[in-house]
């Protein structure tokens, strides 16, 4: 075969590849690449909506860190729900993904019933626990006094406002149940055997058995569930405007985080900033921040060995 | 090796005492095991539940402590479906949803097939950027796509800024496809090749029928991920409540509805039942899907 006939086979190889990616090649110029640099460089501008950008060097970037009162609490509030809600997100995925796997009678009405809260979508989620856990009329809130128990303010008390995100959180456990439970149906059984005629007790097989086989697993929701939270915006930001009873008509303007910042994220940032302050600039600061912290969580993602990479190759 | 190992195990068996414990105690761990299922089926469910029952409860009852309607006003669906805006926020959902959904898979197809399927210099590199944009927040880059759409195009007020993008590969779509593609055996696409078929014959009859499962569990989550979508439809819609989508009008109806938590939440029931219902129909598709994306690594 002659060099020409290669070298056209190659290029023909190359063009074919390059027509099948055109759709995604078109789409990261244009929807990523492009307005990710264009964020960057007006994170240096002043920027308004209305009058042309102007150079503001490192302004925003102060503005931000030390003047907008939003941001510390943002950040705050964030490391608090990846500290409690990730955790006990996972916790309570594989205690729900253990027990599905142990459930042999009914085991398929059990696993849709645990798994449709996750289907539920946010915003009506979201008005149902604010519903259910308003604390004038809430049933949930009328049991608790029913039994004699302290009844929470819930999305209307600082305090209570991140562990009733929590609880809606833990509601949608599905995702994690479902990938925990195949997870744990692919431990080879010979090793119980083996450690069960080893006379090992049940949370030995637990420690020494299960929890080794499925670690990677366990990491990959740790790691998806702080990215999550990372971009954690309609929950807080329907169960602070429901909560508040400041709700429009278009026009109404609800600052988010109530009550008391409780319930602000980082995300809730970029839209306060740029679609409420008309401070582009300083959005795109924040959203830089947002980019930052994400972009990192995600390299530990595809840094692990046998993670999302390489699958299938 | 199992069998070796179970034959002397059976053959010493258990004294008639040891084995009624024994069955003793797993009567009890199968009571144990399915009480606290039932425990975590009524968390589950009982929310659910108490959303319906006010649904169907009066104006006054909504506000008092009441569990149980009386009498059951069924009545409320059709206040909320007679409340101006509804029908078409119903609407421009399907619009979004199912335009979206479709431009979604057959743009995403090729590009998930190629990264499977071709060699190429730089293919680590670009599943590792469609990784990247696939846990890129969308707030990060909302500032310049917004004045894109709104200030060069024209284009608020209306969901096209959010539909058209589809048109042009999804990542976290073309992820799951290209993670379902790969576990289909090369020999196919050879075979095909050696038949004559050019790639594009191989990828639309060889490939896509093998793919259906797929195909369809990437439909299903850019479906609810549309249906769901809160944050898109605030930024490009919310001048104009006519481009609302459900997701978004579904807080406003709490705004003009105040403390009415019986039309509100016959609203939240509405907005729920569909994704409910598709649920039903396509369930193994769904969970074939959620478990590709997480646990095949």
């Amino acid at each position: 075969m002659s060099t020409v006939t290669l070298a056209a086979k190659r290029r023909r190889a190359a063009l074919r590849t390059i027509a099948f990616l055109s759709p995604w090649l078109i789409g990261f110029a244009v929807f990523f690449a492009y307005p990710l640099l264009s964020t960057v460089y007006f994170s240096f501008m002043h920027y308004d909506g209305f009058r042309p950008p102007t150079w503001s060097g490192t302004k925003n970037w102060t503005y931000v860190f030390e003047h907008y009162p939003f941001f510390w609490p943002a950040l705050r509030n964030t490391l608090w729900l990846v500290l409690v809600m990730v955790t006990l997100r996972v916790l309570f995925g594989l205690g729900v993904g253990l027990l599905i796997t142990r459930i042999r009678t009914g085991t398929g009405v059990f696993r849709t019933l645990f798994y449709l809260p996750y289907l539920a979508p946010p915003v009506a989620a979201t008005m149902a626990f604010a519903f259910l856990l308003n604390p004038g009329t809430g049933p949930v809130n009328s049991l608790l006094e029913k039994v004699g128990l302290p009844a929470p303010g819930w999305f209307n008390d600082p305090a209570w406002s991140k562990p009733a995100l929590t609880l809606l959180a833990l509601w949608g456990i599905g995702d994690l149940m479902v990938i925990f439970m195949a997870a744990l149906l692919d431990v080879p059984k010979e090793q119980y055997e083996a450690a069960e005629l080893d006379g090992a007790s049940a949370w030995q097989r637990f420690r020494f058995v299960t929890l080794p086989n499925i670690s990677p697993i366990v990491m990959f929701a740790v790691v998806t569930g702080v990215i999550q939270t990372m971009q954690y915006y309609t929950q807080p930001l329907v169960a602070g405007k429901v909560a508040s009873g400041v709700i429009q008509g278009a026009g109404t303007m609800f600052e988010p985080g109530y009550p008391e910042h409780s319930t602000l994220t980082l995300p809730q940032l970029v839209y306060n900033l740029g679609f409420q302050r008309f401070d582009y600039g300083s959005a795109c600061v924040v959203a830089l921040v947002l980019f930052a912290l994400s972009m990192a969580f995600t390299a530990l993602l595809m840094r692990r060995r046998g993670g999302l990479i390489q699958a299938g190759d | 090796m199992a069998q070796v190992l179970d034959k002397p195990v059976a053959l010493d068996a258990p004294a008639p005492d040891a084995r009624r414990t024994a069955r003793r105690r797993a009567l009890l761990e199968w009571i144990a095991v399915h009480a606290l299922g039932v425990a975590a089926a009524l968390f589950f469910t009982l929310p659910f539940v108490f959303v319906l029952l006010t649904s169907l409860m009066s104006d006054s009852q909504a506000l008092s402590r009441d569990l149980l309607p009386h009498p059951w006003e069924w009545d409320n669906y059709q206040r909320v479906l007679d409340t101006p805006g509804f029908l078409t926020w119903w609407r421009n959902t399907l619009l979004y949803a199912g335009l979206g959904t479709v431009l979604t898979v057959v743009s995403s197809l090729p590009v998930a097939y190629a990264l499977a399927k071709f060699r190429f210099r730089g293919r680590n590199l670009a599943l590792m950027l469609v990784i990247s944009m696939m846990m890129l927040p969308p707030q990060v880059v909302v500032i310049p796509m917004y004045l894109f759409w709104a200030k060069q195009l024209d284009l608020s007020g209306t969901l096209w800024p959010l539909i058209v993008p589809m048109a042009f590969g999804d990542a976290f779509s073309i992820f799951l496809l290209r993670q379902f593609l790969t576990t289909i055996p090369n020999e196919y696409v050879d075979a095909a090749k050696v038949d004559g078929c050019g790639d594009l014959r191989t990828l639309l009859r060889v490939i896509v029928p093998m793919a259906k499962p797929g195909i369809a569990a990437v439909a299903l989550f850019q479906f609810f991920y549309a249906w769901n979508d809160y944050f898109g439809p605030q930024i490009y819609a919310s001048e104009n409540p006519g481009a609302w989508t459900l997701s978004y009008g579904l807080e406003s109806f709490k705004g003009m509805h105040h403390t009415d938590w019986n039309l509100t939440m016959a609203a939240t029931v509405l907005v729920m039942a569909p994704v409910i219902l598709v649920f039903f129909f396509a369930q193994k598709a769904f969970v074939e899907g959620v478990t590709l994306t997480g646990v095949k690594g």
